[in-house]
């Protein structure tokens, strides 16, 4: 109560109102920008200078080595290393024969297939089992079974871990507000950190390869685990608590026979997420020297190989797609309870018949060697024909104008002209645009994060970089909401499109954002443009989805007395739909953003002038400092956006009245 | 009932807020439910003093916000009180351990939910047995146990049912026999039938009596239904803002209200189908000819009341007159409908 009507006092009550405020910042650094173009402008206020620059980077190097050496840090987890390999170890050598404790691996890869395909069945019918098997099938003919469990034997170890640290830190932030108050800035800190940030400390403390490749791993996929966890146990319904208490729970019992078998819902979604964020990480501790699908794709799209690239993303992506349908069928299966006087085999039918089919094949692949591994030269793959086949419809007259047309036009008349626009502005007008532009729609709060943001981006010596990353972030999520908003908007016209628009984006989310890089890289080759279009079609894919969602969940009364007002379908859209919709809109905005944060510090890979590719250099040595201040920046500039939007989507659905 | 009581509570006081204990402790006298909140604070009991007797059961009414839940739940201590004392079977609740509370409720209290409040991943059966699983009875003994209640609702056949397969009157059985595993003195029931359809709460209503006259506990039920009061109780206990209104036999309340919200509240009530002959009885005048029975409801007598010429008429309470009954007065309150 207190809050609502505390609102449009604080519209009113203001002598310098929100816009006016945003007006003058826009307003001085117009003033500053046209003093730079008539060259009146001292350099200090262009740029930082050099000398004034702070030694951030070695500052951190000093704390590192600090807690590294000193505290004794790198013992520690060293020490950790040690026993992460020997999970690492087993693993591999279950699932492709390192030769390693306890030396009975290789498992047949039909074994696995079938095994994959029964569990599939249990939680979705023939459907999945198809789509199981189909994957685990597929990998093996094409000929990438090796590589596949190689990243799989970092999956299996990284997502438990995950899980299990994600779910202790989950309670204990539940339980102590202060572990609460403790987490929430740093997970939101975590989450906006370029994932090049999690690699070199993963290489530094904890050896390259497999290793750091789990620890990165782990460390990214836990943060939505604390969350969907906190969120799961708050939400146990308080009568079953009550329920619990007054059988005489003592609080273990409460949490382990109450609250977490009642929050399964949650934590199960957090399993989901889990695992998808691990698939997509380990593809990316290629860049740190992790063999697997991820290294191998690395290597293909380096040497321009491009038909080996596409099986690869295939072989990524139907990965992605199957442990993404399976732990979400997970989530939505119920338990059900037999008749009475069902056999034992009856109730675990799921058990007995996984145990079979996996004796079964190891025991075929004791007379059959196919059925347990496949040489060498027994694939399919069609790595050369596909080359060629992508190369012929490259070269096809139309296809080659476009995309030469668009290299040409886009990049010279529209991107370039931008980014040098961009890289005119003074810094200190810029930060004051950005303010600007936080104080228009956050408030003050935000303006003064935006400005302490980006001024700590200004002090750290990377401005121009920054600048780039930023251009490419703005220009790519503009084109994505060019395209993307009418697709969103036309798919909401009927039931039957919004879901399968809905389907396709739910399935394109799951994708590792690795793969987005190849059909970049096919269509226009090694250039900017390919940079901009993998960030676009990446980003694209919240905005259209929240485009949907927002415009269907629009309430029907407030459609339907549109229409009896006698609104154009037109009218209805603009005068009512799209006002309802437009905070749920923003946060797809918003996700946009950070999603092609995300991206472009990936696509540094297909070279790019941005903080990514400094990242990645830093990948190479031993320069933790370096590597932090230029993942900070990226993370600043995110969190500018991210806190600024999603102020302006939360005030917004409270005025209307909704949530 | 002139037993010990069972549950005795004295000037309790719930208060929500920052510092509810600083707040109570500095607040003067007699605030109002009212002011109380635009101090910023709610008064969710206020001032509340109540016995229940044993064997008895007592209904507290009131509509949703009135604060009945919120008593029910300083019965047993699921909330923390702000002030005041509650004693169960003579001993001050509020100075258990933790662990001495888990022993009370392990052994002495259950309870049922308005939303059932089952486990979703346990069965029919596992749910029952939950209260006797958490004091760590073996698994063969509670088995046996959680069957016996399991039959006794009449859930027999569904014990490896999960709560979703059940119906709601279904589930709330579960609830019932869960609440009633572990054989407890006192019975909470949280508006145990409010989520049901007004079919179904019929039928549970009747059950409830059977379970009660076959088990005889003390109970403590929450509605706030008049109609489901007055079937029920033994007494009724009426609360608004928190506060206990009047706390009386239902004849008492539709007969003397205590203040103008139980008047007002009771005004809907057809009196002739609440009020006892025998609360009707004086012993100043006995009257002449053959007495009517104690247990009778005016509605009952209609026909009598108005067919019959005596001015006073006997009434007889297991075969021996206690006293005469006004047939004006009575006929009164026949013709008097709300």
């Amino acid at each position: 109560m207190a809050e609502t009507t505390a609102q449009p006092e604080l519209r009113t009550g203001q002598t310098l109102t929100r816009p006016r405020g945003a007006l003058i910042l826009v307003g001085v650094a117009i003033v500053l920008m046209l003093l730079q173009y008539a060259g009146l402008l001292p350099a200090a206020l262009f740029r930082v200078p050099e000398a004034v620059v702070p030694n951030f980077a070695g500052w951190l190097d000093a704390i590192f080595n600090f807690v590294k050496d000193d505290l004794g840090l790198l013992k520690l987890t060293r020490f950790l290393t040690e026993i992460l390999q020997a999970f690492l170890d087993t693993t591999a050598n279950l699932l492709f024969g390192k030769r390693r404790w306890p030396s009975i691996g290789p498992i047949p890869w039909t074994a696995i297939a079938a095994v994959a395909g029964v569990i599939g069945y249990y939680l979705g019918g023939w459907t999945m089992a198809l789509l199981a098997a189909g994957t685990f099938v597929w990998t093996a003919l094409i000929g990438q079974w090796k590589i596949a469990m190689e990243t799989m034997s970092v999956l299996v170890v990284a997502a438990p871990s995950a899980f299990l640290i994600g779910l202790g830190l989950g309670i204990l932030a539940w339980r102590k507000p202060w572990v609460d108050a403790a987490l929430k800035p740093i997970l939101s800190v975590l989450q906006t950190l370029p994932f090049f940030t999690y690699l070199l400390p993963a290489v530094i403390f904890f050896k390259v390869g497999p290793t750091a490749g789990a620890v990165a791993t782990t460390i990214y996929a836990i943060p939505p685990m604390i969350l969907m966890t906190t969120l799961g146990l708050k939400k146990v319904s308080p009568e079953v608590v009550e329920a619990g208490n007054m059988s005489g729970c003592t609080r273990r019992q409460l949490l382990f026979h109450v609250y977490l078998p009642s929050a399964r819902t949650e934590i199960l979604v957090g399993v989901n997420q889990v695992i998808m964020l691990c698939l997509a990480m380990v593809v990316l501790t290629a860049f740190i020297g992790m063999p697997g699908l991820g290294a191998k794709l690395l290597a293909m799209m380096g040497s321009f190989k491009l038909g080996r690239s596409f099986e690869i993303g295939i072989t990524i992506v139907l990965l992605a797609v199957m442990l993404d349908r399976m732990s979400k069928a997970w989530v939505v299966k119920q338990p059900e309870h037999f008749e009475k006087g069902t056999p034992w085999w009856k109730r675990h039918l799921t058990l007995c018949l996984a145990a079979g089919a996996f004796v079964f094949f190891v025991l075929v692949a004791q007379i059959i060697p196919e059925a347990g591994q496949l040489g060498r030269t027994q694939n399919f793959s069609m790595g050369k024909e596909l080359d060629n086949l992508i190369k012929g419809f490259l070269d096809i007259g139309a296809v080659k104008a476009t995309t030469g047309f668009l290299r040409a036009f886009v990049n010279v008349q529209i991107l370039i002209p931008f980014r040098n626009f961009l890289l005119s502005i003074p810094t200190p007008a810029l930060i004051l645009l950005v303010a600007a532009f936080a104080l228009w729609l956050g408030g003050r709060k935000q303006a003064i994060y935006a400005t302490l943001f980006f001024s700590l981006v200004a002090l750290s010596g990377w401005w121009d970089r920054s600048v780039i990353t930023l251009y490419s972030v703005l220009s790519a999520v503009a084109i994505a909401m060019l395209l993307g908003l009418p697709i969103g908007i036309v798919a909401a016209r009927t039931e039957k499109w919004s879901k399968r628009i809905l389907l396709v984006c739910d399935t394109a989310q799951t994708f590792p954002s690795f793969v987005y890089l190849i059909p970049a890289i096919m269509l226009f080759g090694i250039t900017d443009i390919a940079v901009i279009f993998s960030i676009l079609i990446f980003a694209m894919v919240p905005l259209i989805r929240y485009t949907i969602e927002g415009l269907r969940t629009v309430p029907e009364e407030m459609t339907e007395a549109a229409d009896m007002a006698g609104a154009t379908r037109m009218q209805k859209l603009w005068k009512v739909q799209l006002p309802l919709a437009l905070p749920t809109m923003a946060v797809g905005f918003n996700q946009a953003i950070m999603f092609a944060f995300f991206m472009v510090i990936i696509a540094a890979f297909i070279g790019t002038q941005d903080l990514g590719q400094e990242l990645q250099r830093t990948l190479a040595g031993t320069d933790l400092g370096k590597n932090f201040v230029l993942g900070i920046c990226v993370a600043l500039m995110a969190l500018t956006f991210d806190l600024t939007i999603l102020k302006w989507a939360n005030d917004q659905k409270k005025l209307l009245g909704l949530d | 009932m002139t037993t010990k009581p069972v549950i005795s509570c004295r000037n309790v006081w719930k208060i929500f807020g920052a510092h509810p204990e600083r707040y109570l402790a500095q607040m003067a006298e007699g605030k109002s439910f009212d002011q109380i909140r635009e101090d910023g604070y709610i008064a969710g009991v206020k001032d509340v003093s109540l016995d229940v007797s044993k064997g008895e059961m007592l209904v507290i009414m009131g509509l949703s916000g009135s604060g009945k839940s919120t008593l029910v739940r300083c019965f047993s201590r699921l909330h923390e009180i702000t002030g005041g004392s509650i004693e169960v079977d003579g001993q001050d609740i509020m100075s258990l351990t933790e662990k001495e509370l888990i022993e009370l409720r392990r052994n002495k209290m259950g309870m049922v939910f308005q939303s059932f409040g089952l486990l979703p991943h346990r069965t029919v059966l596992e749910n029952v047995a939950f209260p006797l699983e958490m004091r760590g009875q073996d698994k063969h003994e509670r088995r046996a146990r959680a069957l016996e209640v399991v039959k006794l609702v009449g859930l027999e056949g569904r014990e490896d049912y999960f709560p979703r397969e059940l119906s709601g009157g279904q589930q709330q059985r579960v609830g019932i026999a869960r609440s009633l595993a572990i054989e407890p003195d006192i019975w909470f029931l949280d508006e145990p039938f409010s989520a049901l359809d007004p079919l179904i709460r019929r039928e549970m209503q009747d059950e409830f009596l059977r379970l009660q006259a076959l088990l005889g506990k003390t109970i403590v039920f929450i509605t706030h239904d008049f109609d489901e009061a007055l079937r029920l109780a033994d007494r009724i206990a009426i609360m608004k803002d928190g506060a206990v209104e009047q706390c009386d036999t239902p004849d008492q309340i539709v007969l003397r209200p205590a203040t103008e919200y139980v008047r007002k509240f009771t005004e809907d009530i057809d009196k002739a189908r609440v009020v006892h002959a025998r609360v009707l009885a004086t012993a100043e005048t006995i009257g002449e000819g053959d007495p009517v029975d104690a247990k009778a409801t005016v509605q009952d007598l209609a026909r009598l009341l108005v067919q019959d010429t005596r001015d006073v008429i006997p009434v007889a309470k297991d075969g021996t007159v206690i006293g005469g009954m006004n047939r004006t007065e009575a006929l009164e309150i026949l013709l008097e409908n709300g």
